[in-house]
């Protein structure tokens, strides 16, 4: 474990001390970033590459909140951002969604806020009427977004119900209100309640202070850095997997191999290689951009997981590739090749809203396309539980590529002996 | 002394091609031995397997009682490999490279800081340590690469054409290297198809050719295999046909064998004063001048001659 260890150290002071693998592993992304920025108007007073999300809102509840949702979605603070259209359909609504003329539906069904603010003489029922969001599929992140209002809208909507509820209860055990006056009481808070969030600039404001005091907003290089970043993360692991073969070339993995130190170890400590390097690089680019663009990534937590996952998933097609390579040359031209194609399957270039439905499926087998998923999703405001999917796609995807790489590497022996 | 290395028939074949056929020999405790044979002769192969980098294809050899083949890793903690190309981080400095191959041979700490300045100081490169390795010149390359076999003071220190390519002021240094440490207890397998080498340094040398082992014992022993014979050597001006010429002296009578190499022509004899007459006639006859002459007592090379009927650079 130590040498597995002494490996990856060593392995990633040599990436820090290649010039030219710096210039690709820290350079030349963030000069995309800055320059995709500048093309995007990310520099130059525009505060978002994404606007004017199509969402149609069908409001068959016509109730408190209801109201309050749609109010949200034409709040003043969300006009860039949203371009929302009143429905009372939902099958034509939906229609849009396959005619791709909208991102998203959201449909608030009749009932909605009486599940939640019971009327006057009624009880709460067992079950909550949920609102439904129809997405688009070709527009993931578009959609995402409007899943994400419709998330803060519902979880402070939550939030206050709870709290009722709790309250109600602590005033019954007290004696302080008898049972035959809970309806009315009861009614009472709920005015309250709805009092509070009918007001969409309240919403808002709510969520400001979640997020230390700034509107739901979408900054366009909470997408250009990581996409660049995840491409460039795919030529740190393809370097860090010819170094493997040049190692080989330069005799200093066979003498390893000479070394009373197990194949699995000298293994091992090259992948670790990789992945140190891979997680410093991200670090670095996270730190550089958060310092000088003041670029907002996320929740501290769910962004270092994302990370490690991200490079995780990269690292075991860097290794894929290595095995199936016979020479340091063959690694560079496919690791190259790849780092391109990804980027542009995984929407570091184009979003993947933009792509053949064709191409977005196969994003899929991309680690960009998932990691930009997750700090599209935590630059959104979301938390750990939001981007378990992307996380757990890029665990499954790095587990199944190590499988496979080490495998290859079994059958032809590390050093082909 | 007993024997710290024992190799039985080894065999090493890659698909329809055999490296190394069935060879055998052993080295006893506080040997230099030296496996001297031209390129493609099967030595680096052999000693790749000694140090359990390859896998024998059959056969088996002991080293300190430890198989290569059955606890490969027992092997590596007692031999220590000083690799023919160099196998160094050019990018770390020297202490550097030493730091980490020697907490590949399980040193830390103090004793793993403290044995890395013996050792720069061993190899002349302690004003150096904190230069990058692609910073030095070939030799100091070369002794960074010596260095790091040395680390863990291996019982058995496997020397892979250590000498190839590099300055004669180098290659002096690295020989009285191999001495020292042979004097400081060490033993040595050194491969070379310099014959010189061979025989300055080597208490017993194996001659290995087309992966078979087709001699063996001290220089003394190997040398009484070809006689008293002499080896006459003519160095010819450029522009010489040394074959031809080679080929008119095997008719002279008292030559027991002549070939050619670059710009030169090696003639095994019983008396090389008694054909050197009829040898610079026959070149003049052809109009090949003659630039020196060199007349050598029995050696290795006209042992390995003998045995072959090729000089060891063929």
């Amino acid at each position: 474990m130590l040498k597995t260890f002494l490996i990856g150290l060593k392995d990633l002071r040599l990436a820090f001390r290649d010039r030219a693998a710096l210039l690709l592993m820290l350079l030349a992304p963030f000069l995309l970033t800055i320059g995709m920025g500048f093309v995007t108007g990310r520099f130059s007073g525009g505060t978002s590459g994404i606007s004017d999300i199509p969402v149609i809102l069908v409001n068959q509840d016509n109730a408190q909140l209801g109201n309050a949702l749609v109010d949200l979605f034409n709040a003043p603070e969300l006009a860039d951002l949203m371009e929302p259209t009143a429905s009372s359909d939902l099958e034509t609504a939906r229609q849009l969604i396959d005619n791709d003329e909208t991102a998203a539906v959201v449909f608030i069904p009749k009932g909605f806020t009486e599940s939640i603010i019971p009327k006057d003489g009624q009880t709460l029922s067992d079950e909550i009427i949920s609102i439904e969001i129809y997405t688009n599929p070709t527009r993931p992140t578009s959609a995402g977004i409007v899943q994400t209002i419709v998330e803060e809208f519902l979880s402070r909507v939550e939030s206050g119900s709870i709290g009722g509820q709790v309250t109600m209860a602590q005033l019954i055990t007290s004696g302080r209100v008898a049972p035959q006056d809970i309806p009315a009481v009861g009614e009472a808070m709920s005015e309250r309640l709805s009092s509070s969030t009918t007001e969409p600039v309240t919403a808002i404001k709510l969520k400001q202070n979640e997020v230390g005091g700034e509107a739901i907003q979408f900054d366009v290089l909470a997408y250009l850095a990581p996409g660049m970043a995840l491409m460039f993360l795919m030529y740190t692991v393809s370097y860090g997997g010819r170094t493997i073969i040049a190692e080989r070339i330069q005799g200093t993995l066979p003498r390893l191999l000479i070394s009373p130190t197990s194949a699995a170890q000298i293994l091992g400590g090259k992948i670790f290689g990789i992945y140190l390097t891979g997680v410093a690089q991200l670090g670095i680019l996270i730190f550089a951009t958060t310092m000088m663009f003041q670029l907002k990534w996320g929740n501290t937590l769910g962004v270092i997981v994302l990370v490690l996952a991200a490079v995780f998933g990269a690292t075991g097609w860097g290794m894929l590739i290595t095995a199936l390579a016979r020479t340091a040359g063959q690694v560079a031209s496919v690791g190259s090749a790849i780092m391109l194609i990804f980027g542009i399957l995984g929407g570091s270039f184009v979003s993947l809203e933009n792509l053949h439905p064709l191409m977005q499926n196969l994003s899929k087998i991309t680690p960009n396309a998932w990691g930009l998923d997750g700090f599209t999703t935590l630059a959104l405001g979301g938390g750990l539980a939001d981007i378990s999917t992307p996380v757990s796609a890029l665990l499954l995807m790095g587990a199944v590529l190590f499988i496979a790489a080490v495998l290859l590497f079994n059958r032809q022996g590390i050093a082909q002996r | 002394m007993p024997n710290i290395l024992e190799v039985k028939e080894l065999v090493k074949k890659y698909g329809d091609f055999t490296a190394v056929k069935g060879v055998s020999f052993n080295i006893e405790e506080g040997e230099i031995f030296s496996l001297l044979g031209p390129n493609g002769a099967g030595k680096t192969t052999a000693i790749s397997m000694l140090s359990t980098l390859y896998t024998p294809t059959s056969g088996d050899a002991t080293i300190g009682g430890h198989s290569v083949t059955k606890d490969p890793m027992s092997v590596r903690n007692i031999i220590g490999v000083v690799p023919q190309d160099l196998a160094l981080y050019e990018d770390l400095t020297a202490r550097e490279n030493l730091i980490f191959w020697g907490q590949m041979y399980n040193l830390n700490g103090k004793s793993l800081n403290t044995r890395v300045d013996e050792v720069l100081a061993q190899i002349g490169l302690t004003d150096k340590a904190k230069n990058r390795v692609k910073t030095f010149s070939g030799g100091m390359k070369r002794r960074v690469n010596i260095g790091v076999g040395l680390l863990h003071k291996p019982k058995l220190l496997f020397m892979d054409e250590p000498t190839v390519g590099i300055d004669p002021q180098s290659r002096r240094a690295i020989l009285d290297t191999v001495k020292d440490l042979n004097k400081q207890g060490m033993t040595v397998l050194y491969t070379t198809h310099y014959m010189e080498e061979a025989e300055e340094l080597s208490n017993r040398v194996g001659i290995i050719d087309h992966g078979r082992m087709i001699a063996l014992g001290t220089q003394k022993e190997l040398t009484q295999q070809v006689g008293q014979s002499e080896t006459l050597i003519l160095h010819l001006e450029e522009g010489a046909n040394p074959e031809a010429l080679a080929k008119s002296f095997n008719g002279i009578k008292g030559v027991d064998n002549a070939d050619a190499s670059d710009h030169a022509v090696t003639i095994i004899c019983p008396e090389a004063e008694d054909v050197l007459a009829a040898v610079v006639s026959k070149a003049n006859e052809q109009g090949v001048k003659i630039r020196s002459i060199d007349i050598r007592e029995p050696n290795l090379e006209a042992v390995f001659l003998h045995l072959t009927g090729r000089a060891l650079r063929d």
